[in-house]
């Protein structure tokens, strides 16, 4: 080392620089390293912030949807009023509206406090009507009538709640905002604290609200996503039966077998424009090619998944011509100088190669349709109040019905607080729906990786 | 103690297998192929060289059609495969390529086990009857990879976890496994280490009893040790073909004496 240093002559003998300590250039470096590593950190950090935040705004304004206000009673059912004719003939009984059964409930109730000694004003059993959810009846006529041998006994009865009630053991609804308010008065809500001490008065878990059927503006009560949630899934069907063979063979077609030319060219733009075409538009195609044109019935999930399989093919088409071309050519060489066909090569090496990131690509593709609610507002999917399961598969894709973020997008829209609650629990479900789909894509990856 | 020829035989008796005539390719405008016209012999090591870009590789490809792959690649001229012109309209190049197999310069396995990937040609050309039939082709295909010994026990095994020598050699049984009359590798040893190259040398000098073997390779020393019939391609010209004692000990062009002692490429 003493050699070199005498022998260079242009370097003065010693070290240039101390090893020990940085000089300036390297200070600068590590400083400007150090920035870019707390920049990082600081847009994670935000990041999971915003998630955190949207998380738990999500789960404490929807959790509470998830649970309901109920009044157990024993109701007895009168044979005077549901069986008037007293032969138990279900079509008799099924004569008796549920305006015959609101006086017995009533009544109920009112024994109730007046049997457990609750002091109160009211004098009347009808006064009783602002705690008992106006779909209480139906239920209660339902059983009835699926049973009729019940008429004539006492049966213990879980009486929805109003949503006025549900709201007070929530924690929506105060004494304070009540006095604006002609559905209940401070009375009843003493009532509610009374019955609620012996336990007449209870929350329990609503499962109604994850199958029941939705319901009119005034009673949120009874709201439920179980019908739209059949709309989407029968809609999935109709993206995932269009969508996925659709998308794959003209995926496979571009990718492998096109020629390389002007026109080829030309559709590869369109394909990768109409993925980011606004999903809105997606829906105006809908109405005005299967609704006006092919004359397809209005609010239909046959029209909504054809819509959203329209939405979907661009995703799909180009997530699997991105994971084709990922396939190494060796492979498509190796394959071709064994003497395969094109196809061959194609369906026995490439294809299997890239089907992790296809289906992946699909499920990504589909929970994105799952998710859509623009193109549904045109095809007539929003604001159809769908009360009733669909009676078959048949009707399932053909009789109106909604999708579970159009149902989501309806509640959010009315008036009653309580159908807010509903419109955050809407989402919990549908963004559990959501995490299953990634879980699935997961896996389905996972397995497909490990083929051999 | 590679550079002699591992075995000498006199192969002028050997009947021609290839005739290419006059054959021109195009790559869009680019001219790669200039009027190469070139008698490959059956049972015989040919190798191409020449340094990179000369048109050697794709001259190879021309012999399966594997351009044919390739848009804007265009032939020209004749190739003939024993007298029958192989860009014939009528010749399906599925046909021609199980007759003229190829092995590529990155080994390049199947994702699959290391019988499938033997037994993948043989299937598609419906060679086998049964399963019986299938695994004897398997075996004697590994068996003329000379890797039979190394893989017998684990067939089901993928074929992805060999080493990159043992990868080529199982390259080379797929290659033969559909009993093709040709064999084309294009740089086969280019990725693999001096040990694993001196045994596919060795496997491609057994092979030329029963194949015609053109071999495209980078290493002169390669071309000498292997090959009985050199061709030198410089800038898409077939500059020289001939022994390959000749070549390399008395070319006849100046461009050839400059590239094998090192001037040019």
């Amino acid at each position: 080392m003493t050699d070199a240093t005498s022998q260079g002559g242009a370097r003065p003998s010693g070290p240039s620089t101390r090893l020990t300590a940085a000089d300036s250039r390297t200070k600068k470096r590590n400083a400007s390293e150090k920035r870019f590593r707390a920049y990082g950190l600081a847009a994670i950090g935000t990041g999971l912030f915003f998630l955190v935040v949207l998380l738990t705004s999500i789960i404490s304004n929807g959790s509470t949807a998830f649970m309901q206000t109920f009044i157990e009673v024993p109701v007895y059912l009168d044979p005077e009023a549901l069986d008037p004719n007293g032969n138990r003939d279900p079509a008799d009984i099924s004569k008796v509206s549920t305006f015959g059964y609101n006086p017995l409930i009533q009544n109920a109730v009112f024994e109730q406090v007046q049997d457990k000694g609750i002091a109160t004003d009211y004098e009347d059993a009808g006064d009783m009507k602002a705690l008992i959810s106006a779909s209480a009846a139906a239920q209660l006529r339902d059983r009835v009538i699926a049973n009729p041998d019940l008429i004539g006994e006492t049966v213990d009865f879980q009486i929805l709640a109003s949503s006025r009630v549900d709201g007070y053991l929530k924690g929506r609804v105060g004494r304070d905002s009540i006095t604006q308010d002609r559905n209940i008065d401070a009375g009843h809500l003493d009532i509610v604290d009374a019955l609620r001490e012996d336990g007449t008065v209870h929350k329990s878990f609503n499962f109604a609200f994850i199958t029941g059927a939705d319901a009119s503006e005034s009673r949120p009560e009874q709201a439920g996503l179980g019908v739209s949630m059949l709309g989407s899934f029968f809609m999935m069907l109709v993206v995932l039966f269009l969508a996925l063979p659709i998308g794959v063979a003209a995926s496979i077609y571009l990718e492998e077998f096109a020629p390389q030319n002007k026109f080829t060219d030309f559709i590869e733009v369109n394909i990768s424009n109409l993925a980011a075409v606004p999903s809105i538009v997606f829906g105006i195609l809908g109405l005005a090619a299967f609704i006006q044109f092919a004359h397809l019935p209005q609010s239909a999930p046959l029209v909504g998944g054809l819509t959203l399989t329209l939405m979907t093919l661009p995703t799909i088409v180009i997530s699997t011509r991105a994971s084709l071309k990922a396939v190494p050519p060796s492979i498509r060489d190796a394959a071709l100088g064994v003497g395969a066909s094109k196809m061959q090569s194609v369906f026995h090496h490439v294809l299997p190669l890239a089907m992790p990131g296809i289906l992946t690509g699909t499920i990504i593709g589909l929970a994105q349709a799952l998710g859509e609610t623009a193109p549904l507002l045109l095809i007539g999917m929003v604001g159809y109040i769908a009360t009733n399961y669909p009676e078959g598969v048949i009707s399932g894709f053909m009789s109106p019905n909604s999708a579970m973020p159009a149902q989501i997008y309806e509640w959010a829209k009315r008036a009653d607080p309580a159908y807010y609650e509903r419109a955050w629990g809407g989402i919990i479900i549908l963004l559990v729906f959501l995490l299953v789909m990634n879980v699935i894509a997961i896996v389905l990856r996972r397995k497909f990786e490990r083929r051999w | 103690m590679y550079d002699a020829p591992l075995r000498k035989t006199d192969v002028e008796a050997n009947e021609i297998k290839i005739s290419a005539k006059d054959v021109q390719v195009f790559y869009g405008d680019n001219h790669a192929i200039k009027d190469v016209s070139v008698e490959l012999q059956d049972k015989t090591v040919t190798a191409f060289i020449g340094p990179s870009g000369c048109g050697k590789s794709t001259f190879l490809r021309c012999l399966n059609r594997m351009n044919d792959t390739i848009d804007v690649c265009r032939v020209e001229g004749l190739i003939a495969l024993d007298g029958e012109d192989i860009y014939d309209k009528r010749v399906d190049p599925v046909q021609l390529r199980a007759k003229v197999g190829m092995v590529f310069q990155k080994p390049n396995p199947f994702p699959k086990s290391i019988y499938d990937n033997v037994a993948y040609g043989p299937r598609i050309h419906g060679l086998a009857k049964n399963k019986a039939e299938l695994d004897d082709i398997v075996e004697k295909a590994l068996r003329r990879g000379a890797i039979w010994n190394e893989v017998k026990d684990r067939l089901h095994a993928p074929g992805t976890g060999l080493s990159g020598g043992q990868q080529q050699r199982l390259c080379i049984a797929r290659a033969v496994a559909t009993e093709p009359e040709v064999l084309l590798m294009d740089e086969p040893c280019s990725a693999l280490d001096p040990i694993a190259t001196a045994q596919v040398e060795e496997l491609i000098d057994e092979l030329r009893t029963n194949y015609s073997v053109v071999i495209v390779t980078h290493s002169m020393q390669q071309a000498a040790r292997v090959s009985q019939k050199t061709a030198f391609f410089h800038l898409g010209n077939l500059v020289e073909y001939g022994e390959t004692s000749q070549i390399f000990t008395n070319p006849v062009d100046s461009r050839t004496e400059s590239y094998i002692t090192g001037r040019i490429g």
